[in-house]
Order: C-alpha cells, then structure tokens, then sequence
C-alpha cells in the first residue's frame, strides 16, 4: 500500500532509519517522532530530499516521558489528516550487566521497553480506530521469547510487547485493527555496536524491508532474518533444565 | 584488524555513530566506505580507532533550481545517484565505484571518466562543514577560508573531519548511456584515440591488457560515452539499480596468475566482436562495471593486492607512456585490470591527483616483489614528472612521494596552521606525510587515541 500515513517511533537511526527511508521512497508520507527535535528535523529533512516529496513536520515524543503522548499522537493526525500506519522501533537496551550494577537503570529500560510503549501504543491504537483500523506495527525481539543469561531483563521487556501484542490482535482484530509483531535476532546498529556479533546476524535495511512487508500483508508475527523462526522453535522447546545446563 | 580495499590488514577498529558531532569528537582520523586501497583511511601506528561515518549518511537539502545538495559526509554515491537520476539529475563526477561515502569523494578529490570535460569532484563543491583539529566547526569553500578548502579537497582526510558537503549535481537529458567502445591495437593508437575521444565525448576511458608486449604492446579496448537523448533512450524506464552477486570467500593465493590473467585480457580483447561497437547502455554498465559483484577485492586471496595509479605529463608524449609500460613488463608485473585514462589540467587543490596528461591504474597481487615493483615504477614517474595517487597507495616510500609533489610543503603549512600538534593523522600520513617528531605513539586504550579536544564545539560524548 503507498501512499499510506505513517507515524514513526525510532526513525532517527538504526531500522527505523531504514524503515522510514523505503517508507517514503515509495510514496508513503512518513511522519518522524523522536525524543530529540533538532535530530528529528534532520531526519525528516533527509526523507523529503530522498523522496522529492515536502518535508512533514515531526514531533517531539520521548518514550521516557509519557506526557509527550497525547500530543504527538495529536500533531501526527493533525499533520498527515488521520493515520493509517504506527510503528514504533524506538527502545533501550542495556547489557544485563550493567542493569545489575543500577537498579534505577533496569527500571528506566523496563519503563521505556514495556510499560510507556504499551501506553504509547494505547493513544496510537485510538488514533488509528479514528481512521478505521489501520496497522500498528512493534519491534519486539527474539530475546522475548526465553528468558536467557545474557538478556534476563531486556528480554523480559521484549516478552511483555509481544505478549501485549498478540493480546490487542485477538481482541481488535474484529474492528480491523493489525497488528505486526517484529521479533528480530541480531541486527548491526548503533544499539548492538561493540557487542560480538552471533551467527546469522543482520543488516538493518534487510530487517527494516522484511518488516514492511509484513505491515502490507497484516502478518501477526515476523522474525528477522527469517532463520530465527525455525532457531527460536527449537529454542522455545528446549527443556529448561537443559537451558541451565548450556547457560544458553 | 582493518584493511583498505586491497585487504592489506593492520591494526584498527571502527566506531560508528548517526550524530557524526559525536562520531568525530576527538577522532584521529575519519574513515568513509574504506574503498580507498592502501593505508589512508587506517589508523596511525599505536591509534587503534577510526571514526567511521557511514552512518552519518543523511541528505541534508536539495536546491532543484541550481542542483545544489547538502548531505552528511557518510551518505553513499550509490544513494545519491539513485534517488536523483530518475529525477533528471546525476552527480558531476564518480569514481568507478558507487560504493564510496561523498566525504570520501571530497578527501580524495575523486576523478572519472570525465575528467578532461568535468575535472574532479572538488570542482564542483561549494560548502564543506569541517571540524578541525581544535574542536572547531569551520565552513569554507573556494572563495571562504580558501586555503583550508584547497588543502581539505584532495586533503586525504588530514586538515579535519568532514561533516557535511555541498556540491552541485548536473542535469542530465536521459538516465542512459550512449557508449561507443572500440579494439585498438597498441599503445600510440590508444593514447591517439583517447585524445581525439576527449575533444567530443563527455566520458572516455580505456583498458589495456598490459601483458601483451612487442607491436601489440597498449592493445585493449576504447571506451568513449554521453548521456543518452531522449529520442535515444526511447520507451525504455528509468534504469533501476543493478542485483549484485557476492563472492563468497577469499580465492586461495594462486588462483590468480600470470596465466590466468593472460587467459582473462585475451578473453576481453578478442571477445570484444566487432571491432567497434554502439548502442544504449545502463549507466551502472558504463560507469561502475565491477559493482555487481560484492566484495570483487577477495579474488586476489589473502594475501591481498595493491593498486599502483600514477599520472604521467602531457609533456612526455607517446614515448614517454611506452617507457613506463615498457618497465612494467620487465618488471613482470601482472595485471589483472589496467585502466587509462585522459586527464584534463590539474585543479587547485593542493593534493589533488589528476594533472594535464595520462593516467595509467593497475592491480597488482601483493607478493615479495611487490615493493621492488612500486619502488621502480615510482622511479620512472619521478623522472618523468608524474606522480602517484594517495588514494590508491601503500608501498609508496617517503622520498619518492616527495620527489613526485613540489606541492608538498605548501599542503604541510596549512595542515601545520590548522592542526599544530598534528592530532589528526592516518596510517598513510605517518608513512608519507608526517615529520619524524609527530607523536608516534598514543596510548591505545584511550577510546580515542588522543586526548579530547577542549575546543568551543567539543562534543558531550
Ligand atoms: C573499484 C574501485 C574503483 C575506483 N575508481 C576510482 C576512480 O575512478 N577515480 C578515483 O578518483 N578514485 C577511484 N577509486 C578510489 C575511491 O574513489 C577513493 O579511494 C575514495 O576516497 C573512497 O571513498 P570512501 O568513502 O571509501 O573513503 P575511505 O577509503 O574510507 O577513505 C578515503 C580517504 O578519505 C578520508 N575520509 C573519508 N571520510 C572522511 C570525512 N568524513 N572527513 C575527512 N576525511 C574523510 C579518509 O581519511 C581517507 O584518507 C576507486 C576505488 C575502487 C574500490
Ligand atoms: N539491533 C538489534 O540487534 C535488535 C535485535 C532485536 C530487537 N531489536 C529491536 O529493534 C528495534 C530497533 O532497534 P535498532 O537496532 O534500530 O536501534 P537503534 O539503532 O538504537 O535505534 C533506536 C531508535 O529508538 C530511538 N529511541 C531510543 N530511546 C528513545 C526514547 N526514550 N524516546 C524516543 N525514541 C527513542 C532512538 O532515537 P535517538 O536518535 O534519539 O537515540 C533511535 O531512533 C528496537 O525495538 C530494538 O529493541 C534490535
């Protein structure tokens, strides 16, 4: 679908950078929010140089201050006349060991990941029931789908947006709302940079056009690369005391 | 581990970052796509990081009155070529590669096949935002603090950090290529063709098989292009970029021999049937052949390759491009690619590459006879008034560049005055450039190498 209106949570870096560029080189009129308003206008003025096409008025909206919701939401159907597309990248992320060593750090991630996405999503899921359905699309991460070692409590957030996610599905599916699950494995961005990249790890362009597609087809669940589906079946189904066993 | 494009491996890590205010922050040195083969866009000894900018590769305005673009200096050719030909407009110079960053394309002051009509890429910039050594945001053009702008074009990175560039495109009637390509059969009617080809094509350019010797020595093929007219491209759609194929491991060390190459030149030669030949080309075809394959540099092996590029005078005529050539087969320096190519005068800038007369760039597998190969063929340019080009090198020794670039001390001064505590250096610099008291070692485990400047813009990394 092209042409469509946008809203984007995250599209000053990373896959939501990438999102945003193949969004609106398509012809899609692809509305920035982000937490820093001079970035922003960098970002959007990148778009409407890449596409020929005006630049759209971002918005300041900071996943850390759920007071900024409302009216972002607010200036996005304002701006773009209704919205038929929201999709949120933005997240933290943290090692595990650094979110043990400060508690007030791990709160903070959870609150950006889980609890404050959740509540963005809600003002999203209104807007786009005012345009009569529309697609709302989350990045989760395959790190939500076990609780594991090395990402005990980052993955613990992720498994709260995908469980949130699937529950909106089953429940708004009726009144035409989608909803598109995005559960990535390893990507190189700026959130992994320094970390040793694990087989089959992906580039954002790859991730950002695998989640596109599964917007324009309402697909519930999109793993990327695509591997992950059948790695994380296996995964999911390891007995847990072999996962103690391997400290996977 | 880091290498250039010729995979010639040294100590390096790279840092990315989208704000490239963050990125560059204390950086000893930039570093763009690393298309540049030797050791300019590496680390100096005992500095371990290089501050990448891919990331930062945001288009920052367009102007379509005057062509003007403003963009980060990690944005990608590749990007700008394709999100502008279908709109009419393409870039005034590429290199043969569209896998460069256009802050590498300033840094290098990058030429193409139109060089003779066109000049560099430098020539067609108006704006480039720097930070310099001290921390400085600095603006400068050609006509605003001039020197830095001469010094930083061509500059291989060492006067500052390029942050954002403006240059302007160039309209173009069609997004295809008119290309006539013809056999020639040696070395006097080459450069004889090249010559008339430049009084009245855009884009002209040769390869030459430079393991044939004797009468058929400079045999190859001519190629000479334009932008296509509209009645010429006829109903075909605007070109969409090409599908690469990877090569997918290194090739072991003697997959490419003398024979194999032999095998490969003859191959183009005579398969290039007829003897001329025309017609309407994708302009990826025409400007970025090698492009289609990903990661092409792996069929030299491990052991990694060099190119050797030089310019030779106008002055030195037919006999003097037959010496060179004539040395490179005693020398028995296989080849695999050999390009030539016609340059126009040479610009401003006071490190640029091109200069009025002949451009010769070959590949050359890295073995133990590779700086015995460098070091004679650098002797023949500096007798004939040539030089070589930074962008390409890293067997070149100090007083050979020196002997080659009169230029030299003027590009020092200016580097001098700009960054007096040479913070900002590459691996190539202290090969070439740097004086023998420039800090030789920093402290590796500094995140920076260096400490952070305290400058009025010093970021809040
Ligand atoms: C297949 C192939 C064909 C080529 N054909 C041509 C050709 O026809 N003509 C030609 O001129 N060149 C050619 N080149 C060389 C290439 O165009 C140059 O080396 C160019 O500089 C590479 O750009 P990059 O982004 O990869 O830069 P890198 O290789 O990463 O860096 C090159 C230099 O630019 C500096 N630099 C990069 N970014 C910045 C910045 N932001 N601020 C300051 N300095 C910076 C680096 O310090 C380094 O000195 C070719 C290369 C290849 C691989
Ligand atoms: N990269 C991976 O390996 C990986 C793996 C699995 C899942 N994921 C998930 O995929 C999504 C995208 O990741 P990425 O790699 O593209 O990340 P990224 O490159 O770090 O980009 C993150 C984006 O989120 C924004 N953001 C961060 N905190 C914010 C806040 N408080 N308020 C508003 N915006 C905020 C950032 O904006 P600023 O420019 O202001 O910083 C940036 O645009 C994330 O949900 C991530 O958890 C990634």
């Amino acid at each position: 679908m092209s042409g469509a209106r946008v809203v984007l949570l995250g599209g000053t870096k990373g896959i939501g950078r990438a999102m945003a560029r193949i969004l609106s080189q398509r012809g899609d009129r692809v509305l920035l929010l982000g937490r820093d308003v001079d970035d922003l206008e960098r970002s959007a003025a990148d778009l409407a140089v890449r596409s020929g096409a005006a630049a759209i008025l971002s918005a300041r909206c900071d996943l850390a201050d759920p007071s900024t919701f409302a009216g972002a939401i607010a200036h996005a159907e304002e701006v773009l006349g209704g919205i038929d597309r929201v999709v949120v990248t933005a997240a933290d992320f943290a090692t595990q060991e650094e979110l043990e060593a400060t508690p007030d750090r791990a709160l903070a991630l959870c609150a950006i990941n889980f609890s404050h996405t959740v509540a963005f999503c809600e003002h999203a899921r209104a807007a786009l029931a005012r345009a009569g359905g529309g697609v709302l699309c989350v990045f989760s991460s395959v790190a939500g789908e076990r609780g594991r070692t090395p990402v005990v409590i980052y993955g613990a957030s992720k498994a709260g947006v995908t469980a949130y996610l699937e529950g909106l599905d089953h429940r708004f599916r009726r009144d035409g709302l989608r909803t598109v699950c995005v559960k990535p494995g390893f990507v190189h961005t700026s959130m992994t940079a320094g970390l040793k990249p694990p087989p089959f790890a992906g580039e954002a362009e790859q991730v950002a056009a695998m989640a596109i597609k599964g917007m324009d087809r309402g697909t519930p669940v999109v793993f990327a690369p695509s591997i992950w589906r059948w790695v994380m079946l296996v995964i999911r189904n390891i007995p847990r005391f072999v996962m103690r066993r391997i400290g996977f | 581990m880091l290498g250039g494009w010729g995979n010639l491996m040294h100590p390096g890590r790279e840092v990315t970052d989208e704000r490239i205010e963050r990125l560059t922050d204390g950086a000893v040195l930039c570093r763009g796509l690393g298309r540049s083969y030797g050791d300019s866009a590496l680390p100096p000894p005992g500095v371990l990081d290089v501050a990448t900018t891919i990331k930062a590769d945001r288009f920052l305005s367009f102007d379509d009155r005057t062509g003007e673009l403003t963009v980060e200096a990690g944005a990608r050719l590749h990007d700008v070529i394709w999100a502008f030909l279908g709109r009419g407009w393409f870039v005034p110079v590429t290199p043969g590669t569209a896998y460069v960053t256009v802050g590498g394309m300033v840094a290098a002051d990058v030429h193409g096949k139109g060089h003779h009509k066109n000049g560099c890429f430098g020539a067609h910039v108006t704006h480039l935002l720097l930070r310099t050594a001290d921390g400085r945001m600095v603006r400068c053009g050609p006509n605003k603090e001039a020197q830095l702008f001469d010094a930083t074009v061509g500059g291989m990175g060492l006067t500052g950090h390029l942050h954002a560039v403006t240059f302007r495109m160039q309209r173009v009637p069609s997004p295809w290529i008119y290309q006539e390509s013809e056999r020639v059969d040696n070395l006097a009617a080459f450069l004889e063709g090249l010559r008339a080809a430049a009084a009245a094509w855009p884009y002209t350019m040769g390869w030459i098989d430079c393991l044939s010797t004797g009468d058929a020595m400079g045999r190859g093929v001519l190629y000479r292009g334009r932008w296509a007219t509209p009645e010429e491209a006829g109903r075909r759609k605007t070109p969409r970029p090409k599908a690469r194929v990877s090569v997918p491991f290194s090739f072991p060390n003697w997959a490419l021999n003398r024979l194999s190459i032999k095998v490969f030149n003859a191959l183009i030669y005579r398969g290039h049937v007829p003897r001329a030949k025309r017609g309407v080309v994708h302009p990826s075809d025409f400007f970025h052949p090698l492009d289609k394959i990903l990661r092409w540099n792996r069929i030299y092996g491990s052991r990694g390759f060099t190119q050797y590029q030089c310019v030779l005078p106008r002055a030195v005529g037919s006999q003097g491009v037959h010496r060179f050539f004539e040395r490179l087969t005693q020398l028995g320096g296989a080849s695999f690619l050999c390009v030539i190519k016609d340059c126009g005068p040479q610009s401003r800038s006071l490190l640029s590459f091109p200069m009025e007369g002949i451009s010769i760039a070959l590949d050359i597998a890295i073995n133990g006879q590779t700086q015995t190969i460098v070091d004679a063929l650098n002797r023949e340019v500096v007798e004939l008034g040539g030089r070589i080009y930074l962008a390409k090198d890293a067997f070149t020794q100090r007083a050979d560049f020196e002997a080659m670039e009169p230029r030299l001390s003027r590009f020092s001064a200016v580097r001098r005055r700009y960054d007096p505590a040479l913070r900002i250096r590459s691996r190539q610099s202290a090969r070439l450039l740097d004086p023998a008291d420039a800090p030789a070692t920093v402290h590796s485990s500094n995140h920076r190498g260096v400490d952070s400047p305290d400058g009025p813009q010093g970021g809040t990394r």
